[in-house]
């Protein structure tokens, strides 16, 4: 029976296959900049060229925390940063202090109903490294535009939205869920492997 | 030297048909009296019903019911040829407009940058067929022959004088541009080509004929020197186009636009220069025109890109009446400077660099849509940021924790359901310029966890103002 030939490795790789020993966690080449966050990963980082959905209770729960190192370091090896329509000014002292070159950082202004469109274009253009936008409560269809777009650009793609959609379906290949009382974000999907059930500590300290 | 004569046969007519969208479309141009209209030129498709140049229009519309018919107008021609000598101008830098309905350009010394004589013939072509007119392109020692035997050759290359001599013996004597009494004498004295002519003793010639006939003789073989008045670019691109109807939706307008556009990107490379801000000026029967003014950051050239920009702006814009002429004017050419490319680019897949990107993005969205942040040295949080198209970097490491959000205008908090867990910090700073600020900061927490940043002014009581959250 020669019919379905599957690689080993991809196998191994979906998680499906329990393996008696753990093996050491692969090398991703987009860290998220949390080692605990990294580590529950399945590609030890954030998806590479793909979309990932931050889910937050209200503004300013956390997703800055949460994204800053990634951003950080994207910045510092010349890549531009772009903000999509963000809901609140970026204050420069903090992001500074936070390692982010400001001359990397790109914020377009955009109404409501443009801000889907200049996201995509960032992400398909593929000379940015990292977008994020706000797309609010829109329906998976925009969700996977910008999920095509940011495979077409090679691009990091962020979506910030409201915990009220985490019920809905989504094309992201990571969603994740801030919590901020008690501090801990929860994996509620991940494209290669199953989410982890527990939730990861994130807490202002660490 | 070496010039090439690229002869445009129907000037008039291709000017009128690369500006519609269908070409198979019968079309004539018409001129002479009102009393009695004829027809000027006619195209391959109203050769084909039975048209002919020099019909008088009542005949023709015996003929054929059907046929699109336009104004001959010699002014634009007059502009087309201007067009085409700019762009010739990026070939050579001797080109003239000595000759109406032809360009005379000097290609010897171009060679060595456009590569031999078939590679640079078959650019030229390609650009001119793209650009919509057809054409013959004949080259010769000198601009005189070049010109004339353009009138019964095409793709023929002369390059030394004894071939020229050859060229020019078997050329019949009514197409070398003498004057047409000259020519009928010459027929009634029993002379058909050149060589019969050339043949004769000078003085003979000298004798019957006025001088002016010995001194063409002598130009058409390169024996007597020509002067020609060299072409110089303007420095300035203004163009026009006439819709042959009144438009009403932005869609029907990109064809000419885009004319338009690449007439200017083919001008601005003639001149090596970009383009930073041009106008496109919508003009209505009535009224004042619409201008749609398209501002870039930095020059660019590029015909695509320019189109696709201008169309960003055009489809905005709401016209108050119909459209019926586009014009597009340039006044402010800068230097073009390529953008530094890695050799070996780091994303092969890049498919649109940023600043193409920020062009687009900036089209749509307004000009002022796109910035990048800088830190401003100033206590006060509304005033330590800056927005600017240019990013300039001065980084200071701030040493006390700042919120990564900032709301623009600070809103009030209901007390209660917040606990302060720092603070307070003040900041007191902008008695100078009239924006003084007393303020005392706190760290807050609100019941569902979120961290903030608030502050109640010195002296003041009530809600804290909640200027920003620790993200």
């Amino acid at each position: 029976m020669m019919g379905a030939v599957v690689s080993l490795e991809s196998l191994l790789d979906e998680r499906r296959v329990w393996k008696g020993r753990q093996t050491a966690a692969p090398v991703s080449l987009q860290p998220t900049g949390h080692a605990a966050l990294d580590a529950a990963l399945p590609s030890g980082g954030w998806p590479a060229a793909a979309l990932s959905e931050i889910l937050v209770a209200t503004d300013g729960s956390g997703e800055l925390r949460l994204l800053w190192p990634a951003l950080a370091r994207l910045a510092s090896s010349g890549e531009r940063l772009v903000l999509v329509a963000p809901p609140y000014i970026p204050y420069p002292q903090a992001w500074l202090a936070a390692g982010i070159d400001m001359g990397q950082l790109t914020v377009i202004q955009a109404l409501e109903r443009d801000a889907l469109w200049a996201a995509e274009q960032c992400l398909r253009s593929g000379s940015c490294g990292a977008v994020l936008c706000w797309p609010g409560l829109v329906d998976d269809r925009a969700l996977r535009r910008l999920q095509v777009a940011a495979e077409t650009g090679q691009t990091l793609a962020f979506a910030c939205r409201p915990l009220a959609a985490a019920s809905n379906p989504s094309p992201a290949a990571l969603r994740i869920a801030i919590d901020t009382r008690p501090q801990q974000l929860r994996v509620l999907k991940c494209r290669g492997g199953l989410a982890p059930a527990a939730p990861i500590p994130f807490t202002t300290d660490a | 030297m070496l010039w090439a004569c690229v002869l445009l046969p129907q000037l008039a007519l291709d000017g009128v048909m690369r500006c519609r969208t269908n070409p198979d479309e019968p079309l004539a141009l018409l001129s002479g009296t009102p009393q009695r209209r004829v027809l000027q030129t006619v195209n391959p498709a109203a050769r084909a019903l039975g048209l002919r140049p020099g019909q008088s229009l009542i005949s023709a519309q015996v003929l054929v019911r059907d046929f699109a018919t336009t104004e001959y107008a010699p002014s634009e021609t007059e502009a087309l040829q201007q067009l085409l000598a700019a762009w010739a101008y990026g070939f050579s830098s001797q080109v003239s407009l000595k000759y109406p309905r032809a360009l005379l350009m000097e290609i010897e010394s171009s060679l060595g940058l456009f590569g031999p004589w078939p590679v640079f013939e078959a650019r030229l072509r390609k650009e001119l067929t793209a650009l919509g007119f057809s054409h013959r392109i004949v080259v010769a020692p000198n601009p005189i022959a070049a010109r004339m035997l353009a009138n019964a050759h095409d793709g023929l290359a002369i390059l030394d004088a004894r071939q020229l001599r050859q060229a020019l013996e078997q050329m019949p004597l009514n197409r070398i541009g003498l004057s047409s009494e000259v020519a009928t004498a010459f027929s009634r004295m029993g002379f058909r080509c050149v060589r019969e002519v050339l043949e004769l003793p000078r003085h003979t010639l000298a004798r019957r004929f006025p001088a002016q006939v010995l001194q063409h003789l002598d130009n058409l073989l390169g024996e007597r020197p020509v002067a020609l008045e060299c072409y110089t670019p303007p420095d300035f691109f203004d163009v026009r186009i006439e819709l042959n109807f009144d438009v009403e939706s932005h869609q029907a307008l990109l064809f000419p636009l885009k004319r338009l556009v690449s007439d200017l990107a083919a001008f601005l490379a003639g001149r090596d220069s970009g383009v930073q801000r041009f106008g496109l000026h919508l003009e209505h029967h009535e009224g004042p025109d619409t201008l749609v003014p398209v501002g870039l950051l930095s020059a660019e050239r590029e015909a695509g890109m320019l189109f696709e920009l201008a169309r960003g702006r055009l489809e905005q814009i709401q016209v108050r009446s119909p459209v019926h002429a586009v014009r597009l004017e340039a006044r402010d050419l800068p230097t073009f400077v390529p953008v530094r490319r890695e050799l070996f680019d780091e994303r092969p897949q890049q498919a649109l660099p940023w600043e193409q990107l920020r062009e687009r993005l900036r089209a749509r969205l307004g000009d002022d849509s796109v910035n990048s942040l800088s830190m401003h040295a100033d206590h006060r949080p509304e005033c330590a940021w800056q927005l600017d198209a240019h990013s300039k970097n001065k980084p200071v490491a701030p040493s006390v924790p700042r919120p990564g959000w900032l709301l623009s205008t600070p809103k009030p908090l209901q007390d209660g359901e917040t606990r302060i867990l720092a603070g307070p910090e003040r900041i007191e700073s902008g008695w100078w310029d009239g924006g003084d600020v007393r303020r005392d900061y706190y760290l807050i927490e609100t019941r569902t966890g979120q961290r903030g940043w608030a502050y109640r002014s010195v002296g003041e009581q009530g809600d804290l103002l909640l200027h920003g959250w620790f993200a």
